[in-house]
């Protein structure tokens, strides 16, 4: 999937995540995570960040992400709608967002 | 004994409140992608909706998702969202005829082929929000075998009466609630009561909730956590109930056994519906204990 567009998913709300994503100039992929909770689970957070991001197939982009302590479910969730908007994908593929 | 005293409802773009309602132990929790989540953000809510389903944060708790009506842009893929992630229960908002339930129960059949879940294990509820649905309640709550439950919803059903929510004795929903209980009655579903908005008025909450017990109510949607424990209180039995519940049914054990046709406690006769209500008052105090 092709992040064709700068966009914003989530909020910096308590237990809550933003996530902004951008298309990458040198068509690589650039992740950068800060956390409230960085020092306890910021593996656990890239890893999940990882996984959703592979899971979309997502190869080239600039994704940036201010964690405010959330779960799993939310991290997922948010960086799927970020990519989704900046991919300006309409069709949702439900085996590929599981 | 299936308890649906509270049904919580949570906005379904919320990560924090999602993340913790759970705590509060609602019989259900209702992840809304309808009124609260904005235009802009449906997407997300979604999302967000979709995984904490798979997460297994409510494991325990009866879930619900409130879809966008299928006549929108955002109501069937609410609909495969929430049913491809496990929800117990799809809430239809704005259920006016039978046909909006048919429509709904294809749907989702369609989708459980699709995801490979099992075929009717899903099941619907239908939120009554017009006079066109009060008047068609009992073809609603019977237009399929997913429906669990019919729920009243004040705030859009006042205004299509032409009328307002009043002074808290509330006469406006008087027709409605009875209509509403009467169909999920006769379709043997449950029945949910329209929330209580001013959750720092509890004494205004009780006595709301003491009237729709009276009527026959399985419980309310509620707007807040704090009403959770309020309501559950208020649906246990006295432990003076419990008691005469267990005289009853050990009398008509006895007279069972005694091979006795009418049977008498305290001089008064019982009977089979006197039994079977002692019967419910001793579940629902197995269920949920005895109230304060």
């Amino acid at each position: 999937m092709r992040i064709i567009t700068e966009a914003v998913a989530g909020t910096l709300e308590s237990s809550d995540l933003l996530v902004k994503v951008s298309p990458s100039r040198e068509k690589t992929l650039e992740i950068h995570v800060t956390s409230d909770v960085m020092k306890q689970f910021g593996t656990q957070i890239r890893r999940v960040v990882d996984d959703t991001l592979q899971g979309l197939a997502v190869t080239d982009g600039l994704i940036v992400i201010e964690d405010k302590g959330a779960l799993d479910y939310a991290i997922r969730a948010r960086v799927q709608a970020a990519v989704l908007r900046g991919a300006a994908s309409k069709e949702l593929n439900w085996e590929q967002l599981s | 004994m299936k308890l649906r005293r509270s049904m919580l409802f949570l906005p379904g773009a919320k990560a924090g409140m999602l993340s913790t309602a759970f705590v509060y132990k609602p019989d259900c929790v209702m992840f809304d992608l309808e009124d609260a989540v904005s235009l802009r953000e449906k997407d997300s809510a979604r999302l967000m909706v979709f995984h904490i389903l798979r997460s297994h944060v409510y494991q325990g708790i009866e879930t619900v998702v409130r879809i966008n009506p299928l006549n929108t842009p955002h109501g069937l893929k609410d609909l495969e969202a929430a049913v491809r992630a496990g929800a117990d229960v799809i809430r239809l908002p704005k259920t006016d005829s039978a046909s909006d339930i048919q429509e709904l129960d294809a749907q989702v059949e369609r989708i459980e082929r699709e995801c490979g879940r099992v075929i009717g294990s899903t099941k619907l509820l239908a939120a009554i929000e017009s006079a066109s649905g009060v008047i068609n309640a009992v073809s609603i709550a019977t237009a399929s075998k997913r429906m669990i439950g019919i729920a009243l919803a004040g705030f859009d059903y006042v205004i299509d009466m032409q009328s307002q929510r009043g002074d808290k004795a509330e006469p406006e929903l008087f027709y409605a609630r009875c209509a509403v209980l009467h169909a999920a009655r006769a379709a043997g579903i449950d029945a949910f009561d329209v929330v209580y908005s001013d959750v720092n008025d509890d004494a205004g909450f009780l006595k709301e909730v003491e009237l729709i017990r009276h009527l026959g109510f399985n419980g309310k949607s509620l707007i807040h956590p704090r009403q959770i424990d309020l309501l559950h209180n208020a649906y246990a039995p006295t432990v003076k109930e419990v008691s005469y519940a267990r005289r009853v049914i050990e009398a008509a054990e006895k007279a069972e056994r005694e091979g006795v046709g009418v049977i008498a406690l305290d001089g008064k006769m019982i009977d089979a519906p006197i039994v079977c209500h002692a019967q419910r008052v001793l579940q629902r105090a197995e269920a949920s204990g005895v109230r304060r």
